[in-house]
């Protein structure tokens, strides 16, 4: 067998050369917020950014969302292809009317005829006993507004890949990447932060989910985090001899329904899970297309695994006991398989 | 201006309280982060910020006052809440996330609420400034002559909530004075890259209110305008800006690399440093003895002391306690 050398790249790594392959290819690409300069964003998206590029493009802004978000939609306006750091996910409360009245609309009030081609980029996650204000992931609050796009990939590989497809997009894409999938050395270290990553400029598509591991007896759907704790129940499931199928959405908005009506028709039982709050998020909207479009193939009712709808507490055995785990995915599917 | 000694006492011994309580919270941050240093972990996870050499906005500002007074700070709050006389011992309960901390383990550092003494904080930059404006609003509405006073960071002054907040204050005169604490830095950026004024007293103009500046991070100047600031706030004489250009001797946050500072910049800063400043003034000018100030400074780290005891001793609260308290 041949032996191939893999590149290796964290999560962080792979983002900021997206960027820097989509800032060499086109003038219009250009990054602005806070500390995405010197220190190369608080979570590692922009590092080496600055250093290549100078404060022309890839810039320092004070701490004003309303504004460095309106002007990026201003710029994309005039036909740049602005990307703008939200720092945090949970920070969209000083500058949401941007997002979802401006950023969100303008393209769609405007008959198509205002294009905004912005990636608005953002932490999301918690874990590490950064509490209620810094731990959110807000998959649902962003996707259930209409007229944006909303990723949330979770390897190396699709984070680059999507977002060149992100700033290559003409509309605008909200793109949230995992603090602990960034491969930071002052995070917890997960295999699944580092992959392999192609040095060329490649696209993975917006709106298409992976099946990241086949199996016959439960589809599991997550996304981000959530997908690799899915993986490891499964290994663990395995050795109870049941073979699980494991989804990564990879894309909130559009999202690929086709993929999880194929996999329920094929398992007959879903498990969603979701580092967002339960009530009204992604877990029952992925369980109301279950009902939609194949109730009848299900041979157990839908569960879900999801923060329940208490906000991210800081004390470690709370924040655990609300966060999904290998643990909890384990135990739901063993009922599940045996309901 | 008249100053008082006794207040300077107690600015002395709250501003090495803060000192020592930062310095505890600095190693009890490192526990079990070493060698492989991981937000997550330890007696104390998640992030710290902590406010070491920014005592003389807290300790200059508090003196002046009183339990009925509020206080709103932000995300680097432990020398305002020590200044405002929170529960020491709640508060470092909460820090180490356990049941007997001001929220029961749910806040955590950046979230620590005292209505007893009329403290809040928060980790949204800025968001603390129109709960401060609200606070004023109901002490005028009200008729009683509390104050309310936000502490914010010179990032903060660039965010719409303070222009915002600052006009309906000036439009109301209500009784609130919003403190900036200017660090040189948010996060890595430097001011000279954030705002477009040399410093931000000067937009009190834009409000038609007082503006006030303190350099070199001076405890006796900040007293001596806070002071004045407080006194028209209660007499009904309308709303203040303070910026004090003070330094933080740490990172934004505890493990910041840093990588925008020269190494040597806080070894000088330290040399000025105003609680040696403040000591010093009150030996050679208020004739205040070695053993008086002795005896301050035992009294200050054996509270300390007995605070991070009580923490630690503290039980964690029971996991599914987490479900408990989102609605009262």
């Amino acid at each position: 067998m041949q032996q191939t050398k893999q590149r290796l790249l964290t999560g962080n790594k792979a983002l900021a050369e997206a960027i820097r392959l989509e800032m060499e290819r086109d003038p219009n690409v250009f990054v602005m917020g806070e500390d995405v300069g010197v220190y190369g964003g608080i979570f590692g998206a922009t590092e080496g950014l600055f250093q290549k590029f100078g404060p022309e493009r890839v810039i320092d802004t004070p701490i004003s969302e309303t504004a460095f978000i309106g002007a990026a939609i201003g710029a994309a306006a005039e036909g740049m292809r602005p990307i703008v750091e939200l720092m945090f996910v949970d920070f969209f409360g000083v500058c949401m009317d941007q997002i979802y009245n401006h950023m969100a609309k303008i393209p769609y009030m405007s008959g198509g005829r205002v294009k905004l081609p912005m990636v608005l980029m953002t932490a999301v996650g918690g874990g590490y006993s950064d509490a209620a204000q810094h731990s959110q992931t807000l998959y649902a609050t962003f996707a259930h507004l209409p007229g944006m796009k909303v990723v949330a990939p979770s390897t190396p590989y699709d984070l680059k890949g999507m977002m060149i497809s992100a700033i290559r997009d003409d509309n605008p894409v909200v793109f949230m990447f995992h603090k602990t999938l960034q491969g930071l050395g002052w995070m917890d270290q997960l295999d699944a932060s580092i992959g392999h990553v192609p040095e060329e400029a490649y696209t993975v598509p917006l709106g298409k989910a992976n099946i990241v591991r086949e199996g016959t007896d439960i589809t599991i759907v997550g996304i981000q985090m959530t997908v690799h704790q899915a993986l490891e129940a499964a290994k663990r499931l395995e050795q109870q001899g049941i073979q699980a199928e494991v989804i990564d959405l990879r894309s909130l908005v559009p999202l690929d329904k086709e993929t999880i009506i194929q996999s329920v028709k094929k398992t007959h039982r879903l498990l969603v899970v979701d580092e967002d709050y339960l009530s009204y998020g992604m877990t029952a909207e992925i369980a109301a297309i279950a009902a939609e479009h194949c109730l009848y193939d299900l041979e157990a009712p839908v569960k879900r695994i999801a923060v329940p709808d208490v906000p991210i507490p800081y004390s470690r055995p709370l924040e655990q006991f609300v966060l999904p785990n290998a643990d909890k995915i384990f135990r739901e599917a063993i009922q599940l398989v045996n309901e | 201006m008249a100053i008082s000694k006794d207040h300077l006492l107690w600015m002395y011994e709250t501003m090495y309280k803060i000192r020592c309580y930062e310095d505890k919270m600095a190693e009890a941050y490192a526990e079990g982060k070493s060698p492989v240093f991981n937000i997550g972990a330890g007696p104390v996870p998640g992030e710290m910020h902590l406010a070491t050499g920014q005592e003389p906005a807290a300790a200059g500002m508090c003196v002046h006052l009183k339990k009925e007074d509020t206080v709103t700070a932000p995300h680097r709050p432990h020398h305002h809440a020590i200044a405002k006389g929170v529960d020491l011992n709640r508060m470092t309960a909460e820090i180490f996330g356990k049941a007997t901390g001001l929220g029961k383990g749910k806040g955590g550092h950046m979230h620590l609420f005292d209505p007893d003494v009329k403290f809040s904080c928060g980790g949204i930059v800025g968001a603390g400034i129109p709960h401060a404006l609200g606070a004023a609003l109901a002490a005028k509405k009200r008729g009683t002559d509390w104050v309310a006073v936000a502490f914010i960071g010179e990032g903060a002054a660039n965010q719409g909530a303070f222009h915002e907040s600052l006009n309906m204050a000036a439009l109301w005169k209500l009784p609130f004075i919003v403190v900036i604490e200017n660090n040189q830095y948010g996060i890595s950026v430097p001011k000279t890259a954030s705002t477009a004024v040399l410093s931000n007293d000067v937009r009190a103009a834009a409000y038609g209110i007082k503006g006030y500046y303190v350099k070199d991070n001076d405890p006796i100047d900040m007293y001596n305008v806070s002071k004045e600031a407080v006194e028209r706030a209660r007499t009904g004489q309308g709303p203040s800006i303070i910026e004090i250009e003070t330094y933080r001797y740490l990172g934004h946050f505890q493990g910041d690399p840093e990588v925008y500072r020269d190494k040597n910049e806080v070894t000088l800063l330290r040399q000025k440093d105003p609680i040696i400043r403040l000591r010093n003034y009150l030996l050679n000018e208020c004739g205040v003895t070695e053993e008086t100030i002795a005896q301050l400074e035992n009294k200050a780290t054996s509270e300390v002391d007995q605070a991070y005891a009580f923490a630690r001793e503290s039980d964690y609260p029971k996991p599914e306690e987490a479900l408990e308290d989102v609605f009262v």
